[in-house]
């Protein structure tokens, strides 16, 4: 038996990715970033040790008895201390930027992870179902962005008991909160797909809507899942930072770029390249991400329209 | 009469979200293993105090049927404890917070003026700002204003709001000295000063959301020039003038509106970092100093706090759209 109509050719998904960063320049430079910034995340721990400084210990040598300041020009930057040190404990910042960007990109990822894996399976479900399925899907999406989710996790970040582990509760809460964005996308572009003659094709020959979804949506909807992940990613980045920043997220002493800002308040006249560090190293993070989402987006799926949230 | 029923059931589709998000909240607050009576019951704690304070809260009934008394609040006020000893705290009753010795309401409303001020300042500031810089970008696609405002608009998306706060400090504040470091004074007290402690954060908020609506306007804009009934206006003999404001503007403020409706009502709702960055003591000051107290009552009513506003702006926002564009009103 011979299917009736052929799905859309797919071989050609990861090809098709990287010519569309290699054609947009901002892309481009975004996916460099990002891949400079995990090699960074992936090797801490490797790249401390050959600087010989860890995020943790103390280094009074490095401060100035008095004012507690870093001893030497723009925050302590020296041979030992790549980027300066914390003011007041003389922590190596090189090592505190290289260690919060594995919390950063670990939290910020599998964030991610949890939404779309969510975010696909509700919305691919709702759109294909249809029906009661499909009204409950959207109005639990309706009541969860009706939530204040940053007031709500500042103060579940105040009453959560210290036994579950911090990074697994804002993986879980953040990724939670953002399935209803990815189900709206992969929802309606299911309805799109389910209309075409290659899935009518395959109901007809009595493919049970399990095997449906999974063989012939799920690969047509790659496109609009990429990009929605790869813009989301920079807005649990920046989450994650937040909560560190307002005293709710990963705690002390996990390095994490939101919580050295926090910390950088008190020394914004005195030392402000402790500002600068961390804030840079948040920035690049985060614009990178958009750079190459809008690339994305502009080249596999022109229609999704940005939606801005903060 | 079909408007009235359209405005009916976003109302009471709104109150549904707002129950289920009283619900979850409450729900996972109270099932987490945080004693609030702990907290205030004196030291040293003794069991029987313990259980005093657990019965004086209310916290010593199954939370279930707590938050049927909670609810029952709202509508009619209630009253701890009895006796001389009793707290009242009367209708709309959205909680007592023990730490602090004042209702809820008391409390959110205190803080309201500072927390409105910031935002909706911030806000008429990013939506002039930024539909002009859209509107401009669009009509001259291509220029050096249109690449400027689509890089400082990447800018603007990406940055965190205590960065560009704190930089903003460190270069307007301490280094040329133009404005406060930190702080904020009732418009009541001294216009000038209120203004003068805001401009910073209105300008930071601004930069920060107003990045959002120029690449909204100017898309829209970009699509809607293309479209027949500019060309007629413009065959017509319309002034450029009328085309764009009249024509070509009304049908971008559709999701303009949307857009704004939610940013404004959620930073009402808690401007919690740009408060912490500038040192206001809005709602979202209130909501950390609920934090560090672990002041249960009132981290429950600050998220329900900032619910309310969440939902009433969407439902204003589906007003508004029903208004403008009629065809809203039919679905």
């Amino acid at each position: 038996m011979t299917p009736a109509a052929p799905p859309p050719p797919r071989t050609s998904f990861g090809s098709a990715l990287v010519r569309a960063v290699r054609d947009d320049r901002a892309a481009t430079i975004g996916a460099l970033v990002i891949a400079a910034l995990l090699l960074l995340a992936l090797l801490a721990p490797v790249i401390t040790r050959i600087t010989g400084q860890d995020p943790y210990t103390y280094d009074a040598s490095a401060l100035d008895p008095g004012s507690g300041l870093p001893q030497g020009a723009l925050g302590g930057i020296s041979g030992t201390h790549w980027l300066g040190v914390e003011p007041l404990t003389g922590r190596d910042l090189f090592a505190i930027v290289a260690h919060g960007a594995r919390t950063s990109f670990l939290i910020g990822v599998l964030a991610t992870a949890v939404s779309v894996v969510l975010g696909v399976a509700l919305g691919a479900s709702a759109g294909y179902l249809g029906g009661w399925w499909d009204r409950v899907v959207g109005w639990v999406g309706d009541v969860i962005f009706g939530f204040p989710y940053l007031v709500f996790m500042v103060a579940l970040g105040a009453v959560a008991p210290p036994s579950i582990p911090r990074q697994v509760l804002l993986i879980v809460v953040i990724g939670f909160f953002g399935w209803p964005r990815v189900a709206r996308v992969v929802r309606s572009a299911t309805l799109g797909l389910a209309r075409r003659d290659f899935v009518r094709a395959a109901q007809a020959m009595g493919s049970p809507p399990w095997r449906t979804i999974t063989r012939r949506l799920l690969p047509n909807l790659w496109g609009p899942v990429v990009v929605i992940a790869t813009l989301s990613i920079p807005e649990r980045i920046g989450l994650e930072a937040a909560l560190s920043f307002l005293g709710v997220g990963v705690r002390p002493p996990t390095p994490s770029w939101g919580r050295s800002i926090s910390d950088a308040i008190g020394w914004v006249q005195t030392d402000p390249m402790f500002l600068v560090v961390p804030g840079v190293a948040l920035f690049l993070a985060t614009m990178a991400f958009n750079l190459l989402g809008d690339g994305l987006r502009d080249a596999l799926d022109p229609r999704t329209a940005r939606q801005g949230a903060r | 009469m079909a408007t009235l029923r359209y405005a009916g059931t976003r109302v009471l589709s709104g109150l549904g979200v707002l129950l289920v998000v009283a619900f979850v909240t409450f729900a996972v607050f109270y099932l987490l293993p945080t004693d609030p009576a702990q907290l205030s019951c004196g030291r040293p704690c003794t069991p029987e105090n313990l259980a005093l304070a657990r019965g004086f809260m209310g916290f010593d009934e199954p939370w279930w049927q707590q938050f049927g008394e909670f609810l029952g609040g709202i509508l009619t006020g209630r009253t701890f404890g009895s006796g001389a000893t009793a707290i009242d705290c009367s209708a709309p009753c959205f909680g007592y917070s023990f730490q602090q010795s004042a209702t809820v309401v008391s409390l959110i409303g205190d803080r309201l003026p500072v927390t409105v001020s910031l935002a909706v300042g911030a806000a008429v500031l990013w939506l002039v700002v930024g539909v002009a810089l859209g509107v401009v970008s669009a009509l001259r696609r291509g220029s050096v204003v249109d690449h400027l405002a689509s890089g400082v608009s990447v800018i603007g998306v990406s940055a965190p709001v205590y960065l560009v706060g704190l930089l903003g400090i460190l270069l307007l504040g301490f280094t040329l000295d133009v404005v406060p470091v930190s702080g904020y004074v009732p418009l009541a007290q001294s216009p000038v000063d209120w203004a003068w402690h805001l401009v910073l954060p209105w300008i930071v908020l601004a930069f920060l959301n107003g990045a959002v609506y120029v690449r909204l306007t100017r898309g829209q804009m970009l699509e809607v020039l293309n479209e027949d009934y500019i060309r007629t206006a413009r065959a017509k003999g319309l002034p450029e003038r009328t085309v764009i404001g009249k024509h070509a503007l009304r049908n971008v403020t559709l999701p303009l509106v949307t857009l704004f409706g939610l940013d404004l009502g959620g930073l009402l709702g808690g401007a919690v970092i740009t408060e912490k960055v500038f040192g206001m003591p809005g709602v979202g000051s209130l909501l950390l100093e609920a934090v560090g107290q672990l002041d249960l009552p009132l981290l429950l009513s600050t998220t329900l706090f900032a619910a309310v506003l969440i939902v009433v702006a969407n439902v204003l926002v589906d007003l508004v759209y029903g208004l403008l564009d009629p065809r809203a009103r039919l679905t």
